[in-house]
């Protein structure tokens, strides 16, 4: 597969070549040149419009070196935030007067199995009631190391969502008051949400036909 | 009985003579008592758990264990399309599956970049049936709340009353519950004949059925006691456990989502916003009771919408590339595609065939990037955290739901009460354990 006459394309990453479903024989549906990328690494800038603007112009100053990158998508701003520096930039955006993100609305977890050295992502959605506006706050760690932490401190509501991101992908967050599982059996193994863990299922019979279990359908993505 | 001594004596209930062991805790000196209460216990909504320490009648500590009811709704919706997602999230708070559906919808949507390309008939019958729904969900909350404090009459007249909705959201879906109406793009089918006439006639009756009910326990001496600065919860401590809906509201903060960050055109409704100053049971109980009786007037104007100007357009986005291909309609065995779509698909254009198959089997693509929608629940803020990698299905959708947050406040408004008061304080929360553990 070239791009030669397609310029301006990015080469990689290729998240996958050929056609949906044909993995274990010889593709005959003539679609073997189809390339599938990755979408590319959002990074915003200057203006963000909106209110992004004087969210940003209050939180910058402040933190110069703990925001990696600010994406402005679909009328929503995150900040990706270096995870180190969490707790601080979280406690600014809640008590600056320019700021004033008094209500959290917890924690959501995300597995990127592909983005090598921060696979695992904590996203915090924030709400102004002063200001009625609302921002994104992202944090990444690695599959390895995975620490981030905790907010509690910050946002006592926090307590059972880092608890869930817990549960559900491993995230360890440093500093909580009692980091347990919640949704899962305190036994359990394995965090469920993670991209690597099955989904699970037997296949069903259904009128003579087997229907096979929803992880092992064929998949058009 | 077991009498292991590892801190203290420990008593244990497992179906002994009750006799025996009263006999047993009577002759102890330790007053401290650890109660677990749930999962099964009928006051508990769902199979909520919680661990009880007393001192005799005082709760000194509450903790409340959840999972019970976990069934990896996220984890599933990961392995199915965009549309089929919102069979499983209506399955979430069952209570109020409307809710569930429309965040859902919403979050697609604005991933999509469609959210104001969404027809503006759907999105009058979405505020209608969530409003339809807040009230059936704040006559359940009042409804067990009753029974739980001992009282059957407020139950039976709360699912009287619900059984109303109900019947509407069976004529109009096909479904009582969980009912998957609200689809990316609009909604799944339009109101049928009659409805129009059938949500005019109940709300002619609700009124009065609301006043009914504030009749028999608003100044009902026994109701308010057992109300009445029961579970305190002030506007710090709703912040800081980040408690929203009722609660925030009886905590006297007029934030409504509805209001402060419209959607689905509500800002084009008129209605207030009920508010109480007195942070407690009681208090919840009444902005309750009042915004049903708002919902009742939003659902007169967009009654009024839809038998009027939106009267015949379309329920469902334009774009033949997103909006489901066939109607619905009701056949001998239930509501399914319509004839004369099977007619069409199957007679006359292999092309639309083609298209059916594609989008019922392969289902839309929506851009990569992460969207976060949001509507006010009759618990609370619902929020729904929806994220793309490109593909026909959902990499990861997260539920901000309401209950899960707000069950957090059980240590804060339980512990120095008495015992009997959590189960107020438990009911005041509304939670529900579908939408917690999800």
């Amino acid at each position: 597969m070239t791009t030669e006459n397609l310029p301006g394309l990015p080469e990689e990453p290729v998240v996958r070549r050929g056609m949906f479903g044909v993995k274990d024989s010889g593709d005959t549906s003539g679609y073997n040149r189809l390339v599938v990328r990755r979408p590319p690494k959002l990074s915003s800038s200057r203006p963000y419009g909106s209110y992004f603007d004087e969210v940003a112009d209050a939180l910058e100053p402040a933190f110069p070196d703990a925001i990696e990158r600010v994406v402005v998508d679909r009328g929503e701003i995150t900040f990706h935030v270096r995870r180190e520096r969490l707790p601080e930039v979280m406690r600014h955006l809640r008590d600056d007067p320019a700021l004033r993100f008094e209500l959290s609305l917890g924690v959501s977890g995300v597995h990127y199995p592909d983005e090598t050295g921060a696979e695992l992502h904590a996203v915090y959605h924030l709400c102004s009631i002063t200001h009625n506006r609302r921002i994104r706050v992202e944090v990444s760690c690695p599959d390895a190391d995975p620490h981030i932490p905790s907010t509690v401190q910050v946002y006592p509501t926090h307590d059972w969502h880092e608890r869930e991101t817990y549960d559900f992908f491993g995230i360890i967050f440093d500093g909580h008051p009692a980091l347990t599982r919640i949704e899962m059996p305190d036994d359990w193994e394995g965090h469920p949400q993670r991209k690597d863990y099955p989904l699970g299922g037997i296949p069903v019979e259904y009128r003579g036909a087997e229907v096979p279990a929803p992880d092992r359908r064929r998949s058009y993505s | 009985m077991s009498t292991t001594e590892t801190e203290g004596r420990i008593y244990d209930v497992a179906g002994q003579d009750w006799d025996e062991l009263v006999k047993a805790v009577s002759e102890s000196s330790d007053e401290r008592l650890v109660v677990n209460m749930g999962p099964q216990h009928p006051s508990t909504h769902g199979v909520l758990r919680l661990v009880l320490t007393l001192d005799g009648e005082t709760v000194t500590e509450a903790r409340t264990v959840i999972g019970y009811l976990h069934t990896g709704i996220e984890k599933n919706m990961e392995y199915r399309t965009w549309t089929q997602g919102v069979t499983f999230v209506t399955r979430m708070d069952y209570l109020s599956p409307i809710f569930n559906e429309t965040a859902y919808c919403m979050g697609v949507e604005k991933l999509l970049g469609i959210t104001d390309r969404i027809p503006e008939r759907a999105q009058a019958i979405r505020v209608m049936m969530m409003e339809l729904n807040r009230i059936s969900s704040h006559l359940v909350a009042i409804a067990t709340f009753g029974m739980e404090l001992g009282a059957t009459t407020p139950m039976l007249f709360g699912f009287r009353e619900r059984e109303m909705v109900l019947d509407l959201m069976e004529y109009i879906t096909g479904l009582r519950m969980n009912m998957a109406y609200v689809r990316p793009g609009g909604v799944s089918v339009d109101l049928p004949a009659g409805a129009v006439d059938k949500i005019g006639e109940f709300l002619k009756i609700m009124p009065g059925r609301i006043k009914e009910m504030r009749k028999l326990l608003d100044e009902n001496p026994v109701y308010t006691r057992r109300t009445k600065d029961v579970a305190y919860l002030d506007l710090t401590g709703c912040m800081a456990l980040g408690v929203t809906g009722p609660m925030l509201r009886a905590a006297g903060l007029p934030w409504d989502l509805r209001k402060s960050q419209p959607y689905c055109g509500y800002e084009t409704y008129e209605f207030d916003v009920p508010t109480q100053n007195t942070c407690d049971v009681y208090g919840r109980y009444l902005v309750r009771m009042a915004e049903m009786e708002e919902s009742l007037k939003i659902i007169e104007q967009a009654l009024d919408r839809l038998s009027g100007p939106l009267k015949g357009l379309p329920v469902m986005i334009e774009d033949k590339k997103i909006g489901w291909p066939s109607q619905l309609a009701l056949g001998p065995d239930g509501l399914g595609n319509s004839p004369d779509h099977i007619a069409h698909i199957m007679g006359s254009s292999m092309e639309a065939l083609i298209h059916h198959f594609k989008l019922v089997t392969e289902g839309f693509r929506v851009p990569a990037g992460q969207a976060y929608a949001s509507v006010e629940s009759p618990r609370g803020e619902l929020g729904a955290h929806v994220v793309s990698d490109g593909g026909t299905r959902p990499y990861r959708v997260h539920f901000r739901d309401p209950s899960f947050t707000n069950l957090q406040a059980v240590p804060a408004t339980c512990e120095g009460g008495m015992v009997a008061d959590v189960i107020s304080a438990v009911a005041s929360i509304d939670p529900v354990m579908g939408g917690v553990d999800r």
